[in-house]
């Protein structure tokens, strides 16, 4: 921990078009912003938005006392093949399970980079608990034995982790003892109920053990150039944060963080804890909801780079609608996008003398915009005018298609490109546009909670239902405070309850989910 | 014809189409059955008219609750296990498996089985759909028997049921799912091919492929490709604006709204939901009803939503199209027709129905 009494903040959230920091202090007041091209190798582009926010911060840089991040380096890893892990992949389940082996439908170049061996042996649970068949200790030490210098971690997951995870943890105990200090990742830790979606996720998860150290270790380089040695913290896809040795434990769940963090960022700077969130950028938007202070959830699973994974992510749906999307066509016939020309707009947009019609220019037209010279777009009104339509009406469509009901909702208008957002639109009741609007998803990042996690069918046939769902909630409250949440703030901000069909015996799926501020409080103030 | 990596996925795509919004998810099923017929070689599908009509046909499928299958997933040769017990139970050899439900997970499982066997599936099914219960399958409606119905699990164990009637075996075979964890795998009405070429819903594998591979295979609008290849009736294009769920009895009852966009705009359609979509409903007059197949799609996509995907905001188009004809006779309509399940409507054929 930094030296006592310091407070400050630096949010850092690197985005497909531009790289975005903020620095806040302890009432959450903006003192520093900045917005650099994203770079194709990612550390890079951070580190320019560290060093713009410290230059802005001057001598007061060194009160920074927190960094925390929300990147893409895990995203570019897997679909790059880079710097990925070589992973044993472990499955408790014999007998079932083997109608579908182990990354089966993998993009065999991906198998090919992170596979170190596939096995199958005996264990697993049913969905009341009882074991499927008792785990086969003897052949879980022989596969280990078979990976002694062929893999860098092992990925474990067992049938029904969700409702017991004793088998994936004794396990996970042999092969340590088998293999030494090998990263270890266990599935009922990372997804949800869906044995493939999952088994693929903790594979990914052990694979990206070594990007999370390089991340971390180019992050640390970073803040060093600058003088400044603030305790860091990684963003998560469910809008909360990990402690670093969290993060280098679950680097997969930085996946998809970067919308999260818009949608925190939107509730903080317009203070609301429901409210539908559209954040235009440069080529796209992402429309999400935002629930109890946290982007609601997809029920869907969620594929990376081809992979069918089943972690959490935010639920959204994303439209081809930026500042920079391309208008074509005239008359009865205009045509909006997809094509953008994301970071080339100060070029080829009209009003800034380019060739190109863009819907900012088509912003401009309408008036909600002052930028470049409004003359240039003379004689284009009318296509512009039509451009516009077309686009809020996207706009309208996908706030709709998020929405869970008939019911008026506010919204919050965040990105660059969100003076594209109008202000009447049908099902909502009121559009928020707060300020900083354009960097919310630092912001996001560096107000952002931390949360833990539970998914897990409870039969109700043995003892009482609530007694059964309160040590769900226990647990999910445990999982917070593990990865830094401050103990005493912790509170369950989700909790759902799906009865199980065809089954004659009383089982729910329940779902919990806790999140308190970060210990910030308590250690800056001791 | 046969089944192999070529043509499963439009499988996959038909058999949910067919499953009326049950049968459960396929994505399993298919990774399975591609699994299957990498490993063992593609499976035949054959016509019941090119079998010796004294050799047995035997019905196939998972039963228990399609959640825990998302977990346990199968062994892999369940039901090539029981087959030496059917055959000696019946005293005849099997030449064929066939899915005892076309619509949904288990109109791929047999395929998975079949490729471990080294036999064929035959191009008929026992529901040409998707209904929840055991009994009610093509096969009680032309009078075979049920017995002796023959279920296993991942482990090995073998249970031979004798039930009075096709309620009981539901009973007990559930049951016994529960103790196997959720999850088993059973044979029943295993019949001759004779028996079975007037008992089945025929054409059933050959029609999901061609519905997959017509969706798919769309140029323009998928759902138009899907409404030409099933010759089905739209019955709404728009959007999902209310569900509304419950479980009894282990069962999911409900119903969804959907509200008419762009042409169908100021219309709202009613769906009557037990596990499957069984009453389309407009302004209190019924445009479709159950054992006819009532199907929702997504209005850009032509995928299947399974009914406990439902939710507000999707942009659907529901449709509808005839049933095997089996399910349209006195029997089959006192086994499956709208009063089997408690609605008090005389069955009226989709196509006879006026349109909106």
């Amino acid at each position: 921990m930094g030296a006592s009494g310091l407070d400050l903040r630096l949010g850092i959230d690197v985005g497909g078009t531009n790289t975005d920091a903020v620095v806040l202090d302890r009432t959450d007041r903006l003192l520093a912003r900045a917005k650099v091209p994203t770079t194709p190798d990612v550390s890079t582009g951070v580190a320019g938005a560290i060093a713009a926010a410290a230059e802005q911060l001057g001598a007061g840089r060194t009160r920074i006392t927190h960094a925390m991040l929300g990147t893409t380096h895990a995203t570019n890893a897997i679909l790059e093949r880079r710097s990925l892990r070589r992973v044993g992949v472990l499955r408790l389940g014999a007998p079932a399970t083997f109608a579908v082996r182990p990354l089966f439908g993998w993009p065999e170049d991906l198998r090919a980079v992170v596979s170190a061996g596939e096995e199958i042996v005996g264990g697993g649970f049913e969905f009341d608990g009882r074991e499927i068949v008792p785990l086969d200790r003897e052949a879980i030490s022989r596969f280990a034995g078979s990976l002694a210098g062929r893999a860098d971690a092992v990925a474990i997951s067992s049938v029904f982790a969700a409702v017991s995870a004793e088998h994936e943890v004794a396990a996970g105990e042999i092969v340590r003892k088998e293999l030494g200090d090998v990263h270890v990742s266990l599935s009922h830790e990372i997804g949800s109920l869906g044995l493939l979606e999952r088994e693929n996720a903790t594979v990914l998860n052990a694979a990206l053990t070594g990007v999370a150290g390089d991340v971390a270790g180019a992050l640390a380089g970073s803040l060093d150039a600058c003088g400044l040695d603030p305790v860091t913290f990684f963003a998560q896809n469910d809008g909360t944060l990990m402690d670093l040795e969290y993060a280098l434990r679950f680097p997969v769940l930085t996946i998809g963080s970067g919308p999260a963090n818009s949608i925190r960022g939107a509730a903080y700077l317009t203070g609301s804890t429901d409210a539908i969130v559209v954040d235009v950028g440069g080529t796209s938007s992402d429309v999400g909801v935002l629930t109890h202070g946290f982007p609601r959830e997809s029920n869907a699973g969620v594929e990376i780079g081809g992979i069918s994974t089943n972690f959490r992510m935010p639920d959204l749906v994303t439209i081809a609608i930026g500042g920079g999307t391309v208008v074509e066509g005239g008359g009865t016939a205009v045509r909006v996008g997809p094509r953008s020309v994301g970071y080339r707009l100060p070029d080829e947009a009209l009003v800034f003398g380019g060739a190109t019609a863009t819907l900012t220019d088509a912003a401009v037209a309408a008036g909600r915009l002052e930028l470049g010279d409004r003359a240039l777009l003379s004689g284009r009104e009318d296509v512009l005018a039509e451009a516009l339509g077309s686009a809020e009406r996207m706009i309208a469509d996908a706030v709709d298609r998020v929405k869970t009901s008939r019911e008026a909702r506010p919204l919050i208008a965040v990105g660059g490109g969100s003076v594209l957002v109008p202000d009447g639109l049908p099902g909502v009741r009121e559009v928020h546009r707060p300020d900083h609007f354009d960097v919310a998803n630092a912001i996001g990042a560096a107000i952002a909670s931390v949360s833990g996690e539970v998914d897990r069918i409870v039969n109700l046939g043995r003892g009482g239902r609530e007694e059964a769902i309160e040590e769900v909630v226990d647990e999910a409250r445990a999982r917070a405070v593990a990865a830094g949440a401050s103990a005493d703030e912790v509170e369950v901000v989700e909790r759902e309850e799906v009865p199980l069909a065809y089954l004659t015996d009383p089982a729910v799926r329940v779902r919990v989910k806790a999140a308190g501020p970060l210990e910030i409080g308590r250690a800056s103030q001791s | 014809m046969q089944l192999d990596g070529s043509n499963l996925r439009a499988m996959a795509i038909g058999c949910s189409i067919l499953g009326a919004g049950g049968g459960g998810d396929t994505a399993i099923g298919l990774l399975a059955s591609l699994q299957a017929v990498e490993a063992f070689g593609p499976v035949p599908v054959v016509d019941l008219d090119d079998l010796p009509d004294e050799a047995l046909v035997m019905p196939c499928g998972g039963i228990g609750a399609p959640m825990i299958w998302i977990e346990k997933i199968d062994r892999g040769d369940e039901i090539v296990r029981i087959i030496p017990v059917v055959e000696r139970i019946r005293g005849r050899p099997v030449v064929a498996l066939m899915s005892a439900e076309i619509g949904g997970s288990n109109g791929l499982s047999p395929v998975v089985w079949a490729a471990r066997a080294g036999l064929p599936v035959v191009d008929a099914d026992g529901m040409g759909r998707a209904f929840p219960e055991v009994p009610q399958v093509t096969m009680e409606v032309a009078g075979i028997s049920a017995n002796p119905a023959v279920m296993t699990d991942e482990r090995g164990n073998v249970v031979i049921f004798e039930g009075v009637d096709g309620a009981w075996m539901e009973r007990m075979e559930r049951a016994m799912a529960v103790e196997f964890g959720g999850q088993g795998y059973s044979s029943e009405y295993q019949m001759t091919v004779e028996e079975a070429k007037g008992a089945t819903a025929r054409g059933t594998v050959t029609l999901a492929i061609r519905i997959g591979e017509a969706v798919l295979g769309a140029v323009h609008d998928p759902v138009d490709a899907l409404v030409e290849v099933l010759d089905a009736r739209t019955l709404i294009a728009g959007k999902v604006v209310d569900v509304e769920r419950r479980i009894t009895g282990g069962f999911v009852r409900g119903s969804a709204t959907i509200e008419g966009l762009d042409a169908d705009a100021g219309r709202e359609l009613r769906l009557e939901i037990q596990n499957e979509n069984l009453v389309g409903i407009d302004d209190g007059a019924v445009l479709a009803m159950v054992p006819d197949i009532i199907t929702v799609v997504d209005t850009q996509t032509a995928q299947a939503i399974h009914t406990e995907r439902l939710r507000y905001g999707q942009r659907v188009t529901i449709i509808a199209f005839p049933c095997d004809p089996i399910w349209r006779t006195p029997a089959g309509l006192a086994l499956a027709g709208p009063r089997a399940f408690g609605y008090d409507l005389d069955y009226v054929r989709v196509e006879d129905i006026d349109g909106r």
